[in-house]
């Protein structure tokens, strides 16, 4: 569990598409904060955080959504989303509104759901979960080379990884070694429709590579990536399931 | 007439299409990626090296103009013309000339990106030059007439049977020749000849070092030297971002070359040119074409820095996936998508695009070049100059009014959720059709995080309360 004295009051942000597609991972997050012990709340008027905007170049376009994120979550010790992609955007590139005192503390006290585990609560353990599976990590670009969760193959650097840290303590799970583990699955935000073609055949080879390497399940702190990949999955028939790291951390079985 | 942007994402469409080649490229060029991180495992410095490096390249463009003028004339106490050229009309026009005056019919060169920038070979041969590439692979793809692919592997986009193809209508060789040494060994035949008999010799030049005023050519196959070196005129054709300051420096670039390029320690040539031979003449072009503008460029002058090895492309998935010609461009994957837009804004205006942003680039860059955060740079750029196309700015624009507005989004995702036993609504924009061509979509789910939400914890707190 986590260090006894570590409560704090955390506003939770949920991705657009995890709300419309994938609301278990919220959930989870949700259910798996509150056991631990944190008072959570969910702004219910929250959007988006302005990233499809502002990856798209369009970063004028990404202030109001900016400008209600600051409004909705500045009150809180810490802002946690299960997504690394919005939080590289909060942390690394959110300035299409002047940098308040208000702003920085967003800013600041943002976290993706792993490294919130792993670095702020630093859980020790999850005893109600459990996942006989073998599971095949993805970690998304966004974690891997921005927030830096885990150690990249670019940079030749001692292997470290918080997801894998995490999963590690999950009563019967083992791990799956795809042949290129740090390659970008190709879902890229508008350049999934963009560029169709090549996102596609990076999904098909992603998901190829971890289901030969006996993964029954591709386990990610992004659900965007693993959206991509689920409809890549299917459409070419490659026989593997999806699930949110929280989901795991939370006691979910299958 | 307007330019039109290149159609990466359909000219890579094409090259998926094709699977035996497609698959071929992604592996070859990953597999180079593999023995560059071998090589890198074996130096405990390497990082060290690349800051190094980075150091270096910065310190020397941050002074560009007073090393520039050193080499000059550390250059011409050697004994080498030093010419300076502001684009690729006045490269050219100055290659032309030199050419002329020692009446020149053939010019033998080595591989030169800079020269496939000025468009030489297209302004030599009407003017009754014949230009014969050496490299095996930059003659492959002159004898195709095609732009190199790769900066440093330049037909690797292309398999045992389409050299075959083209050298059987070239030297008249076996069509169905499926041996890569008998290619090989084809083409050794038909250039020793020309190469013998060049009247003159081009190269490029990797590194130029100010304090000795000399140049310092890599290869692997030696057809470099021997275009330097047989006959008696040698024009060396530079970028003036290639250079650096001291000798010593080559200690630092020539150990993060070839490991990032090819995954090897070393080129097997690595030649320093510090002079003319007896009895003939040896010239540099310092060509500009665009450099300095750049080097003004606040967010993007340490492109500059590159020392083309290529390293980004063996690592883009992109690239691999799409292959170096899709990029309608002398430079291609993510280096070129950073430094094409500098040559023309509307023209490549879809490359910075052409990337997930993933960062891999920037990550194996040995001069530690920001690649991906350059090419998010670019996108801001290109949108403020109105270089995106239409429907995306709009839809980006719609987007961005509605996440400002929660009770508008809300409805909006809430028409999605009444829409999703069917299909999500706004899946069915025209823009986003793409997304089913080769994916299924998300599928359907009873209700929004929002709503178990407000039912699961909000309904509750308020039941407690009265309660």
């Amino acid at each position: 569990m986590q260090k006894p004295g570590v409560r704090m009051k955390i506003g939770l942000f949920i991705p657009c598409y995890i709300d419309a597609f994938y609301p278990n991972a919220g959930i989870a997050t949700l259910e798996l904060l509150e056991k631990l012990g944190q008072d959570v709340e969910y702004p219910t008027e929250q959007t988006c955080c302005g990233q499809p905007m502002a990856n798209s170049g369009c970063n004028r376009d990404a202030a109001s959504a900016e400008a209600l994120f600051v409004k909705l979550f500045a009150k809180y010790d810490a802002i946690v989303m299960p997504s690394g992609s919005c939080t590289h955007h909060v942390r690394d590139n959110f300035d299409a509104i002047p940098q308040t005192d208000e702003v920085r503390h967003v800013r600041e006290n943002t976290f993706e759901l792993v490294e919130f585990l792993h670095d702020v609560l630093k859980v020790d353990n999850f005893p109600w979960a459990e996942f006989p599976h073998k599971v095949g990590l993805h970690n998304s670009c966004g974690t891997l080379r921005a927030l830096r969760t885990a150690s990249m193959s670019e940079l030749g650097e001692p292997f470290f990884s918080k997801p894998m840290d995490l999963l590690s303590k999950v009563k019967g799970i083992s791990f799956a070694h795809p042949k290129r583990p740090d390659e970008c699955c190709g879902f890229g935000g508008t350049f999934s429709v963009t560029e169709e073609a090549v996102s596609a055949k990076m999904g098909v080879d992603k998901v190829t590579d971890h289901h030969k390497a006996g993964a029954e399940y591709i386990v990610s702190a992004d659900t965007s990536c693993m959206m991509h990949q689920q409809g890549c999955a299917e459409r070419a028939g490659v026989p593997i399931r999806f699930i949110h790291i929280a989901e795991i951390l939370n006691g979910a079985r299958e | 007439m307007k330019v039109k942007p290149v159609n990466h994402a359909l000219a890579a469409e094409k090259f998926i299409e094709d699977v035996a080649h497609e698959t071929f490229h992604d592996e070859r060029l990953w597999d180079l990626r593999q023995k560059r991180d071998e090589q890198m495992h074996i130096l405990p410095e390497w990082q060290e090296l690349r800051t190094r490096a980075s150091q270096i390249k910065e310190h020397t463009l941050a002074n560009l103009p007073e090393y520039l003028e050193q080499f000059e004339a550390n250059a011409k106490k050697n004994g080498i013309h030093v010419h300076w050229a502001a684009d690729g009309a006045e490269h050219n026009r100055i290659v032309g000339e030199i050419l002329e005056k020692h009446g020149v019919k053939s010019l033998i060169k080595s591989k030169s990106m800079v020269t496939e920038e000025c468009q030489m070979r297209e302004y030599l041969e009407p003017r009754g030059i014949t230009v014969t590439e050496t490299d095996l692979g930059e003659r492959i793809q002159q004898l195709d007439n095609q732009m190199p692919s790769h900066i440093v592997v330049p037909a690797v986009h292309k398999l045992i049977p389409d050299v075959a193809k083209i050298f059987a209508e070239h030297y008249h060789t076996d069509p169905n020749d499926n041996s890569a040494q008998s290619l090989a060994w084809q083409q050794r035949l038909a250039a020793r000849p020309v190469i013998l008999s060049g009247d003159a010799g081009m190269t490029g030049g990797n590194f130029v070092v100010a304090e000795t005023g000399s140049f310092v050519v890599c290869t692997n196959e030696g057809n470099a030297d021997l275009s330097a070196t047989v006959p008696k005129l040698h024009i060396a054709t530079i970028g003036i971002e290639r250079l650096v300051p001291r000798m010593a420096d080559m200690g630092v670039f020539i150990r993060l070359l070839s490991r990032s390029a090819l995954g090897s320690p070393i080129t097997q040539y690595t030649t320093h040119f510090r002079g003319p031979q007896k009895g003939s003449e040896m010239h540099v072009v310092l060509v500009d074409n665009g450099r300095s503008h750049r080097l003004g460029m606040q967010d993007f002058w340490t492109s500059l820095k590159c020392i083309r090895c290529g390293a980004c492309m063996n690592t883009c998935p992109v690239y691999r996936r799409s292959g170096g010609l899709s990029y309608g461009a002398v430079y291609s994957g993510p280096i070129g998508a950073i430094i094409d837009p500098t040559f023309n804004e509307r023209k490549y205006s879809t490359l910075p695009f052409a990337s997930t942003m993933n960062g891999s680039c920037t990550n194996v860059c040995p001069v530690k070049i920001n690649i991906h955060e350059q090419l998010y740079k670019w996108r801001r750029v290109l949108a403020e100059h109105h270089e995106l196309p239409f429907v995306k700015r709009e839809i980006m624009h719609m987007a961005g009014k509605l996440m400002g507005q929660p009770k508008l989004y809300r409805a909006a995702i809430n028409g999605t959720e009444v829409a999703l036993s069917t299909m999500p609504r706004f899946v069915l924009y025209n823009w986003l059709n793409p997304w089913g061509k080769h994916r299924e979509l998300p599928h359907p789910v009873k209700t929004t995080f929002n709503s178990w939400y407000k039912k699961n914890r909000l309904n509750k707190q308020k039941e407690g309360e009265k309660a």
